[in-house]
């Protein structure tokens, strides 16, 4: 038989059995822990700034001539959540469509991405906004107005789009 | 009209001393804990309330004020009442035997800094009190009718029960050393640092320690909480200031194993050097206030200590602690008693 015995008598010397040299070994490690540099973030005095690749609150891109969207309802239709309604109406501009109506339920969102990631114009993207509060649920329901986002604000995601996508 | 005078003092000096306690030492002792926990884990801590956060532990009673108070229907609600009464009662009047400095004279009065620090049982009156703390712990546990808080109350009554012996022959050795019960005369034996109790009771003094760590329950000994087992174990179906009062206790109690540790091994209130050095006159209420504040720096260390101990030793198992209790620390206060006898007959 391969039973070898490996009691607590077998494993420790005689000084690890006396627990108390031990003890004072791991209380000198946190001794030493409390005068390292420190972790903590003051957050609502110190932001942090997401980098191109997180995912926050989905936004529209408009470019200096008008906004990006077609109103395909892609996104609408691969939401998970349901959290978009797009309607589309007609223009005499190039593109032909343009939303008429495009909502996002902030409380629905769940910020997959799928949205940005079946656009085929590149016209929804997700942001770096984190720090979302609404006092009401009628308030959590985006619009246009404050879905468009101009272009030069949403350069780090359209950049890490490009790469990676 | 004399009885009425001395008893005014003890009034003052009760209020004066609970007031130190409760609101000094627990609370500061509530924000060292939550301090220094956080530089060992490399965070900053409360700073948000008053400067450094020293407010917090006001703000955290005054939360447990607003607190729904709710008491399970099962419960028997009599004691569920008196349980964290007597915790603290207990943790609070220990107190009265405690000397805080030399005494006073003014005129031709002395005065005594302290309740009553000139009982001739001093430490036997600490040792009782303590053992009726277990009864709140072991009182909420039952009370509360949740097996959980039974479990921890046990557990209390249990882990008490082992340690309390080796704590008492421990100080034994101090006993014979001093060869009196008053803390009053314990403490002056020990005039400097070299005739200091630790270095003639190391054996001792670390027994003590041990145990006096398990007498307040506090970590590597916590079993009666043990959150992750028990979700909190006697306290579990405590809330509002009841809970507020539990929490208190364990503080007030750390503070006073401290404050006792230091009086029996490390010169109480004494100085660490002849008060001459100073030029401060026997009696004098320069060289009281100096050996308050001394007193109060020598308790601010062990408490410091105890948070440090606890933030750093993960808990013991039950087994683990019944096998310390009764096969390492008895036998060893038992030698530590013979060594002093033994010592105390060679020298004499």
């Amino acid at each position: 038989m391969n039973i070898r015995k490996n009691s607590e008598a077998e494993r420790l010397s005689f000084w690890e059995k006396l627990y108390l040299p031990e003890i004072a070994k791991g209380m000198g490690i946190t001794f030493r822990q409390m005068f390292k540099p420190k972790f903590t973030r003051q957050y609502p005095e110190e932001v942090w700034i997401p980098t191109g690749s997180y995912r926050g609150r989905p936004v529209l891109v408009n470019e200096d001539d008008g906004e990006r969207c077609v109103a395909c309802g892609l996104c609408s239709r691969v939401c998970p959540a349901l959290a978009i309604e797009v309607q589309a109406a007609e223009t005499d501009r190039d593109k032909e469509r343009y939303p008429e109506k495009f909502e996002i339920n902030m409380l629905r969102c769940i910020y997959c991405g799928f949205c940005e990631e079946v656009c085929p114009e590149e016209a929804i993207v997700m942001s770096k906004d984190y720090d979302l509060v609404f006092t009401s649920q009628e308030e959590a329901i985006l619009g246009k107005d404050k879905l468009l986002v101009h272009i030069s604000k949403l350069q780090d995601r359209l950049e890490f789009l490009r790469q990676y996508k | 009209m004399d009885i009425i005078w001395i008893l005014l003092e003890a009034l003052i000096k009760a209020v004066v001393i609970l007031n130190l306690i409760l609101l000094f030492a627990a609370a500061l002792g509530v924000w060292a804990e939550r301090k220094v926990s956080a530089w060992i884990q490399n965070r900053i801590g409360p700073n948000r309330v008053g400067p450094f956060g020293l407010l917090q532990p006001f703000a955290d009673v005054f939360k447990l004020f607003m607190k729904e108070d709710l008491i399970p229907k099962a419960a028997d609600k009599t004691f569920h009442r008196i349980a964290p009464i007597i915790t603290l009662g207990i943790a609070i009047s220990v107190y009265a035997v405690i000397p805080f400095a030399d005494d006073v004279k003014i005129g031709d009065k002395i005065y005594q800094m302290g309740i009553a620090p000139d009982l001739n049982i001093g430490i036997l009156f600490v040792l009782a009190l303590t053992s009726v703390g277990v009864y709140g712990i072991t009182l909420a546990g039952w009370s509360s009718n949740n097996k959980y808080s039974l479990l921890g109350g046990l557990r209390s009554s249990a882990q008490m029960i082992s340690y309390e012996l080796s704590m008492g022959l421990a100080l034994v050795g101090v006993l014979m050393i001093a060869g009196s019960l008053s803390l009053n005369e314990i403490v002056s034996k020990q005039d400097v640092i070299w005739r200091w109790n630790v270095i003639f009771q190391p054996l001792g003094f670390i027994l003590f320690l041990v145990s006096s760590f398990a007498e307040t329950n506090r970590t590597p000994f916590d079993l009666p909480e043990a959150e992750p087992e028990l979700v909190g174990g006697y306290n579990t179906e405590y809330s509002g200031m009841k809970f507020g009062m539990f929490f208190l206790a364990e503080y007030a109690n750390m503070a006073t194993s401290s404050a006792i540790i230091v009086l029996l091994y490390f010169g109480g209130w004494q100085l660490p050097f002849p008060a001459d050095w100073l030029g401060l006159q026997q009696g004098s209420i320069a060289l009281a206030v100096a050996q308050f504040i001394n007193f109060m720096l020598k308790i601010a260390i062990l408490v410091f200590f105890f948070i440090w101990v606890r933030w750093t030793v993960p808990r013991f198992r039950y087994d683990q602690l019944m096998n310390l209790g009764w096969k390492v620390l008895l036998p060893l206060a038992l030698l530590n008693v013979l060594l002093t006898a033994v010592g105390i007959w060679l020298l004499k």
